[in-house]
């Protein structure tokens, strides 16, 4: 890390969450909108080019210290966490899959006008399985046209670019995929359906129609293949639930101070509740390691990639996903347990409504069975470490 | 038994032998049923350092492995 220290970018998300985020997330999870001020107080802080390379203007941050930023998000709007994750596994792929001087300015816009990118991976008729596309880049000359019906597009149309995947071209096959950077000056977005959902509200995931044109050399040079296996899958999956981490303590936070009060009114007899706080912090304590091991693996291998194209990685960061899924609902639940009716209510200062259903999210996108089903078929060649 | 496996997008018998598995269509999880299936009719296990995409990415690739591999338990 050259650019500023880990705890500087932490610092700095956590006092956006504390000030803006926090305030506005109530708002934004009940009109099921954009986090626009939130979002705005994390250009400000210049935090949206942490993973662009120092020499592009960015921040230069290493995934663990991204990875706590999204937690302390979390805490106080998990929407706006998802959105910024989300923003940054896209730069994660531009910047650590690099080779056009267009991309790279690219990424230097994202230093210098803090950027925000969206993605639009999923596809009508193919959902949730992001290696098969059914749309094409056409060429034409040095420019390009693509056209995708994508079931989700998370804040499409609050993003200053979209990268979408599709088939290499009209000929290849539906595995044979591009990522391209579809800047949003020649995107329209037509939308088709709406986001009225349980949690994540203020993600704004609609579907849309894509239409995108650009210069070919948006085009990402490594094949969608290889991104998806060396970056765009692990850091997804580390930087989800890190948003679910962020969950999970500030549910953990919320019944620790119920139990401490509880305990003050009668300090001779320490409440029942006390008891299952002691019991959630050891699931929390689990996901809290699970999730910070994770990240440091990712640093740690970041440049080997032939260790991340690995079968034993994929399946640990698959692992990962679904493991951090079941666990943050386990906390959550736990933590409304000791809160009691206090939990349960919507106005009180322990309620746990929202984080209870943005926490079923977890489970949810990008099911775990599907992952469970990639994790089921890769452990039928999985050699193990021996 | 890359054309019963493989999921290739073109006929794999037709398919030159430098060419993309990929590109022609093969997916991860189509080179994975190629490799049990070779697993079980070489009588043979494709080690760690084998169980990446170079290994699948074309004919002779996939046949060099198997050469490697037989050889190796004679």
């Amino acid at each position: 890390m050259t650019g500023r220290s880990a705890s500087d970018l932490v610092r700095k998300a956590a006092k956006v969450a504390d000030e803006v985020a926090g305030p506005a997330a109530d708002d934004v999870d009940r009109q099921a909108r954009f986090p626009r001020e939130a979002v705005d107080a994390l250009r400000g802080e210049g935090l949206l080019s942490a993973l662009v390379p120092a020499e592009l203007g960015g921040g230069d941050d290493d995934l663990q210290a991204v990875s706590e930023a999204v937690t302390a998000l979390a805490r106080h709007c998990a929407s706006t966490a998802m959105v910024f994750a989300m923003h940054q596994i896209q730069v994660a792929c531009m910047a650590r899959h690099r080779g056009h001087q267009l991309l790279d300015d690219y990424m230097a816009e994202i230093s210098a006008e803090q950027r925000l990118l969206a993605s639009a991976t999923t596809e009508i008729n193919i959902g949730g399985d992001v290696r098969s596309s059914s749309c094409a880049v056409e060429r034409d000359g040095e420019r390009f046209t693509l056209a995708k019906t994508a079931t989700v597009i998370s804040y499409g149309e609050y993003a200053d670019a979209v990268l979408t995947t599709a088939r290499r071209d009209p000929e290849a096959p539906p595995s044979d995929q591009v990522l391209v950077l579809c800047r949003a000056d020649e995107v329209t977005l037509e939308p088709i359906s709406g986001w009225d959902t349980l949690g994540f509200r203020g993600t704004c995931s609609l579907g849309f129609k894509l239409t995108a044109a650009g210069d070919v050399g948006c085009i990402l040079p490594d094949s969608f293949g290889d991104i998806s296996a060396q970056t765009m899958l692990p850091v997804s999956h580390i930087l989800w639930a890190s948003v679910w981490l962020g969950l999970a303590q500030e549910a953990e936070a919320r019944a620790r101070k119920f139990v401490q009060k509880e305990a003050r009114k009668n300090p001779s007899h320490p409440p029942p509740s006390a008891l299952r706080l002691a019991e959630l912090t050891a699931v929390l304590q689990q996901m809290t390691q699970l999730v910070r091991a994770a990240s440091r693996q990712f640093d740690e291998q970041a440049d080997d990639r032939e260790a991340l194209a690995s079968i034993g990685f994929a399946i640990s960061m698959n692992a990962l996903k679904v493991a951090a899924a079941d666990l943050v609902v386990d906390v959550v639940n736990r933590a409304i347990v000791i809160c009691g009716m206090a939990g349960y209510r919507e106005d009180s200062p322990f309620s746990l409504g929202r984080i209870l259903r943005d926490a079923h999210g977890a489970q949810v996108m990008i099911n775990n069975d599907r992952i469970n089903a990639n994790n089921a078929q890769m452990l039928l060649v999985h050699r193990g470490s021996e | 038994m890359l054309a019963e496996h493989g999921k290739l997008a073109v006929d794999a018998h037709a398919l030159d032998a430098d060419a993309d598995t990929y590109r022609a269509g093969m997916t991860s999880h189509a080179s994975v049923n190629v490799m049990l299936a070779l697993e079980d009719a070489f009588d043979v296990e494709f080690p760690e350092r084998m169980l990446n995409k170079r290994t699948f990415a074309s004919v002779s690739a996939i046949r060099a492995a198997v050469a490697e591999l037989t050889s190796g338990a004679a």
